[in-house]
């Protein structure tokens, strides 16, 4: 579903960052970890077609994403990444289920409110649906950029330090819900941290020096 | 969810900002179109009721309010004139006057005023018998629309008059009108007037005069000396001057030829050569708009300098809003909105802000308009009105719009401009 070659990066004055290839398929997950500085987040946003590649290429589901820009870039994320923050913001003004539907709007795709709620209702937080985001927990926040993230079944979901800011109990129940959320779309799951909490619970990992 | 929606949702998100813009945007907005609106119905006022009359003679003071009291009905006289000094412009055959309209004041019926003159001046303001006939024996009147509206009065009604302009209980109640016509809403300031033949002025104030100092000789009795006349009365400036002893607050007149040299001097010559004073409406009004002017040129300054304020808080309160959702903008780019489509979120925003504040503006201006009005119609009996819309108020919309625009236009290209893998990379 997504493949990397000979990517590399190169900040202004910084150092050169160069990854390792790799391949991930539909419903297989892969763990990126690394310390602060390796360039995880660099990493994240070349996959996410967030930065623009300088060497090298991605490619999601047959797609060189490099070979896109301005607008088109944004259509196909929109349509093909959903991505997870660390800190998750929203459009504040709108409620929870309107931010999920504004996900599928942006994207170009019809906005179905049962859809959506289904979809909240799967992650437990149906009840909050119409509740402002404010109103929501740090916990019942990263579910509902989780619903926003698979809402248009993406070919990729990119989750970058997912865990960082949850305690032990909800730290495994949101990897576990991005499995399986991930599974259920069909979509392949890149998981980018620090969080050596979640070392020894995914197989495929890579490690960034 | 498209933007104008997220555009709405993030403006009414922030209600006190909200409050800032629009108060802001509509006091600016509802200045101008305030200044705008009242500009227009009074010059339409003046205008109307300038009726192409060339030159107003009266006894000498000031001019403008000559011009005021006996045009627009507004100021008190500036004195009378005798019929002697008048004679000649009153004579049909005078070679420059095509019609020379005689004016006698000095009474009112609940303030609208009673005006003595001939037939000329219905025709002069292009009035229409509505019901009933013109004015023709003494005590007969012909009333304007608002004063029948404004009265009650209708035709074969009775009244008395009160001396003066103001309403007092001192009222002539020793002679009584009677209502024989009603005229046409006009427009003009007939519409407030009540019409009668000039020699009614002249008993109700001899009587008066008489009353009033107590003088009790008959023989004196203007009255009497009417009476004693052998001729008919036929409303005619010929009949006038068979009084010669008597006075005219000030006589209209329009010339045969405007541009006529002689003309043109007419004016400087009375003010020259006789106890009479001549003005011309047209340059008098002038001069009065002038000098409002230099009160509405500063209102409009101020007015002007608010919307640019008010355009600037638009453009504050935008630019940190868009800071504060730097995120969240960078987010919509994530999640498949283009750079356009957050342009134009922006730019939405800011032409939603000015959109309320100039339909709150022209509210404030029009609801502004319409108690002004009232003051204006209960002290002038002018009507005015706040529901009546103008052209010009489009052309606000169009700059209140185009003010919106520009206000957004940096905060939206700034968004559009972000470069979210550095906003997202910050933590």
């Amino acid at each position: 579903m997504i493949s990397t070659e000979q990517l590399k990066y190169n900040y202004p004055g910084g150092p050169s960052l160069v990854f390792p290839d790799f391949r991930c398929e539909s419903k297989d997950v892969i763990l990126i970890l690394g310390t602060s500085g390796v360039g995880k987040t660099t990493l994240l946003h070349l996959l996410g077609g967030i930065l623009t590649t300088q060497q090298g290429s991605v490619n999601i589901g047959g797609t060189e994403i490099n070979t896109l820009s301005g607008a088109d870039l944004d259509k196909f994320r929109g349509k093909n990444i959903g991505i997870v923050f660390q800190q998750n913001h929203f459009v504040n003004a709108l409620t929870v289920i309107e931010n999920v539907m504004l996900a599928q709007s942006l994207a170009g795709n019809k906005t179905d409110r049962n859809k959506a709620l289904a979809l909240l209702n799967r992650l437990n937080i149906g009840n909050k649906a119409n509740k402002g985001i404010r109103d929501l927990s740090q916990g019942e926040k990263q579910r509902v950029a989780i619903a926003r993230a698979i809402i248009n079944q993406p070919k990729l979901i990119l989750a970058d330090e997912p865990t960082s800011a949850l305690d032990d109990i909800n730290c495994d129940e949101v990897l576990l819900l991005l499995e399986e959320q991930a599974k259920q779309a069909g979509s392949a799951l890149i998981i980018v941290t620090h969080d050596t909490r979640l070392k020894d619970k995914i197989e495929h990992r890579i490690i960034l020096q | 969810m498209n933007i104008v929606q997220i555009a709405w949702r993030n403006i009414i998100s922030n209600p006190l900002n909200l409050l800032m813009s629009i108060i802001l945007f509509g006091l600016g907005v509802g200045l101008i179109s305030f200044l705008m609106l009242f500009n227009t119905q009074l010059k339409d006022k003046f205008d109307k009721n300038l009726a192409e009359i060339d030159l107003v003679v009266g006894a000498k003071g000031s001019p403008l309010q000559m011009i005021l009291c006996n045009m627009y009905h507004i100021d008190n006289p500036t004195g009378n004139i005798s019929i002697k000094n008048a004679a000649p412009l009153l004579n049909d055959a005078h070679p420059l006057i095509k019609k020379s309209i005689p004016l006698s004041l000095g009474d009112n019926f609940k303030t609208y005023r009673i005006v003595g003159t001939n037939h000329d001046i219905v025709d002069l303001y292009k009035g229409k018998l509505k019901e009933g006939t013109l004015w023709k024996n003494d005590f007969e009147v012909t009333i304007g629309k608002t004063v029948a509206d404004a009265t009650g009065l209708g035709l074969g009604d009775k009244f008395v008059s009160a001396h003066g302009f103001v309403e007092d209980d001192m009222a002539h109640d020793e002679h009584s009108f009677t209502v024989k016509g009603i005229l046409d809403a006009s427009g003009s300031v007939m519409d407030q007037l009540i019409f009668t033949n000039t020699e009614t002025i002249w008993l109700v104030h001899e009587h008066n005069e008489k009353t009033d100092t107590k003088d009790i000789n008959p023989a004196e009795s203007i009255s009497q000396h009417v009476k004693n006349e052998s001729h008919q009365h036929d409303n005619s400036n010929k009949d006038l001057l068979h009084h010669t002893d008597q006075e005219i607050t000030s006589v209209l007149i329009q010339y045969k030829n405007k541009t006529n040299f002689q003309a043109l001097n007419f004016g400087r010559n009375i003010n020259e050569n006789t106890e009479m004073q001549a003005a011309s409406p047209a340059i008098e009004i002038n001069r009065l708009y002038s000098m409002m002017g230099v009160g509405t040129d500063a209102l409009r300054i101020l007015a002007i300098l608010i919307a640019v304020v008010s355009a600037l808080s638009i453009f504050i309160s935008l630019f940190k809003s868009m800071r504060e959702r730097k995120y969240e903008l960078a987010l919509l780019r994530v999640m498949g909105a283009g750079m356009l489509k957050v342009f134009a979120l922006i730019i939405i925003e800011g032409l939603i802000l000015a959109g309320i504040g100039f339909v709150i503006g022209s509210l404030m201006s029009h609801i502004g308009m319409e108690v002004i009005a009232k003051y204006l119609k209960a002290d002038f009996r002018y009507s005015f009105t706040g529901w009546s819309w103008i052209r010009e108020e489009w052309f606000i919309l169009i700059v209140s719009l185009l003010l919106g625009f520009i206000a957004s236009f940096i905060p939206a290209f700034q968004a559009a401009k972000t470069d979210i893998n550095k906003t997202l990379s910050e933590r």
